[in-house]
């Protein structure tokens, strides 16, 4: 087991006025307990407002949680986030983009004593990756608005899997992009799962999304987890009304 | 009869460099009492086609050529004037986002009697209570309440509720929808989808829908055109659209949504 939650709660204050007097709380997380296991793909899934985003800014350790205890069990943790326009800077060319993380990461070590010539292997290691998402080379030395939605997604993915994390956080990775582009998205992460074995936690608000890559699934409402199970259960046999809504609000063809 | 005839249209974008042709070239036809959907991925061109059928192409967007024909005028060719009396009376839309679609300044109740004062000679009071009416009709559980409300006052299931509203007071012989449900929940877009079936149903409205989700398209649509780079690609029944698609793209598009099925 790579992360363990238990009895998670979190809330965020009503402020009103101009001088921002507290008037009440929104408990976002409320009470959460769950369990994600080394390279499965947990999906997280519910309506907006539900504390999806929340858990997984406590997972990361972005915000801390007003009670109850977060285990990680490992510090190579990463996060891919839903608009890819947003999450790249634009002043920043692909390939430092992607190798900083990389390169933060040995200076850390380069002042714990060890001197790595980190630009050299950066270099290497950043195409292999820009490869190994489908990006051609040339795009090594181009900006994010060169490319599109889906492009930019793979360069995020990029940056993420080259610091070698063995946890990551999707947050709603594909909701920006076009049907055809999501399912090449997808895929690309099923398949770096699979060569790196790295443990996903999959948000969305999509349930064919979340379908397609979890291994288990817990529903979220009211910032509360309702429903927990293997996907295949979940989606055959729901037992709480609210999964049930969900389910049947799928539109299919 | 057709509600909507639109023969070769183009709408071009005129960039420092090149020609953008964002729609090139499409001509469909809207049936009376049927729901015509135009469904691709973004960039397709779908939201260009309605700007253009209402004459509201931003700059430096041009329409370049071609006929739209409603109620036997080609709108291409009217004024300014004719425009206006057709726009938000005869012809309404719904549009994706509720919340910049409604003035944040203004009560619901009034934009919806302004919406309705605006076309017909009616007085105040009566344009008041009929936009009471509507709101009840959209199924919004206090009209009363709800009338008085600012726009952020309400989650975005109910604004677009009041939004559709606003877009039935005047009885419109096309209604145009462009994502009207892109931005909602899936519990709360399955409940908008059915309200709009049932309306659709029980006032025989005719309808230009616009979608990206060949789910709602097979829900809510009697005939499909399918977009891709400005161009229909294809067009057809829904259902045959959806059973047998013949054009290369529709079939790539079609397979993208049933392996996420």
């Amino acid at each position: 087991m790579i992360v363990k939650l238990n009895g998670v709660k979190k809330s965020f204050p009503i402020e009103r006025g101009y001088l921002k007097t507290a008037s009440g709380v929104v408990n976002a997380v409320d009470g959460v307990s769950l369990e994600i296991e080394k390279a499965e793909t947990f999906g997280l899934v519910g309506e907006s407002g539900c504390g999806k985003t929340t858990l997984g800014k406590l997972i990361l350790g972005i915000l801390k949680p007003d009670a109850g205890s977060i285990e990680v069990g490992t510090k190579k943790i990463q996060v891919i986030f839903q608009d890819p326009q947003a999450s790249l800077d634009p002043k920043m060319r692909v390939y430092d983009i992607v190798a900083e993380g990389l390169v933060l990461q040995s200076s850390a070590v380069r002042r714990g004593g060890l001197n790595l010539p980190y630009g050299k292997i950066a270099k290497g290691q950043v195409e292999e990756m820009l490869d190994l998402v489908k990006l051609p080379k040339g795009a090594l030395n181009k900006y994010p608005h060169q490319f599109s939605g889906g492009e930019r997604q793979r360069i995020a993915i990029a940056r993420a899997v080259l610091t070698d994390p063995e946890f990551i956080v999707c947050d709603e990775p594909v909701s920006s992009l076009d049907v055809t582009v999501q399912l090449q998205i997808l895929r690309l992460l099923k398949d770096v799962q699979k060569k790196f074995s790295i443990t996903y936690l999959f948000i969305s608000h999509d349930l064919r999304v979340v379908r397609f890559m979890s291994d288990r699934i817990a529903v979220m409402k009211e910032g509360k987890i309702v429903e927990e199970g293997p996907t295949q259960k979940i989606y055959s046999k729901p037992d709480h009304d609210y999964t049930k809504l969900l389910l049947d609000s799928i539109l299919n063809i | 009869m057709n509600i909507l005839q639109v023969d070769n249209l183009k709408t071009y974008f005129y960039t420092q460099h090149d020609i953008v042709k964002a729609v090139n070239d499409i001509s469909f036809k809207i049936k009376d009492n049927t729901v015509f959907g135009l469904v691709g991925e973004s960039g397709s061109g779908k939201t260009l086609t309605v700007l253009s059928i209402l004459r509201l192409v931003p700059e430096p967007g041009k329409i370049m050529g071609g006929q739209i024909l409603f109620d036997g005028r080609d709108l291409l060719a009217m004024d300014e004037e004719y425009l206006r009396s057709v726009r938000g009376s005869r012809i309404t839309m719904v549009f994706q986002e509720p919340s910049s679609a409604f003035n944040p300044v203004f009560t619901i109740g009034y934009q919806i009697a302004e919406a309705i004062l605006a076309h017909q000679k009616i007085g105040e009071g009566k344009a008041r209570e009929s936009a009471m009416e509507y709101l009840k009709k959209v199924r919004i559980s206090d009209p009363k309440k709800i009338f008085y409300d600012y726009p952020h006052q309400l989650s975005g299931g109910t604004k677009q509720r009041a939004m559709i509203a606003m877009a039935l007071v005047n009885k419109p012989e096309l209604l145009i929808m462009d994502e009207p449900t892109t931005a909602l929940d899936v519990t709360i877009q399955a409940e908008i989808l059915d309200l709009l079936k049932e309306i659709i149903e029980l006032e025989k409205l005719s309808i230009l829908f616009i979608s990206h989700d060949f789910g709602i398209i097979a829900k809510m649509c009697d005939e499909v055109g399918v977009m891709h780079g400005g161009k229909i690609v294809e067009m057809g029944s829904a259902h045959n659209i959806l059973t047998s698609p013949k054009e290369e793209y529709t079939i790539s598009l079609l397979e993208s949504v049933k392996a996420l099925a």
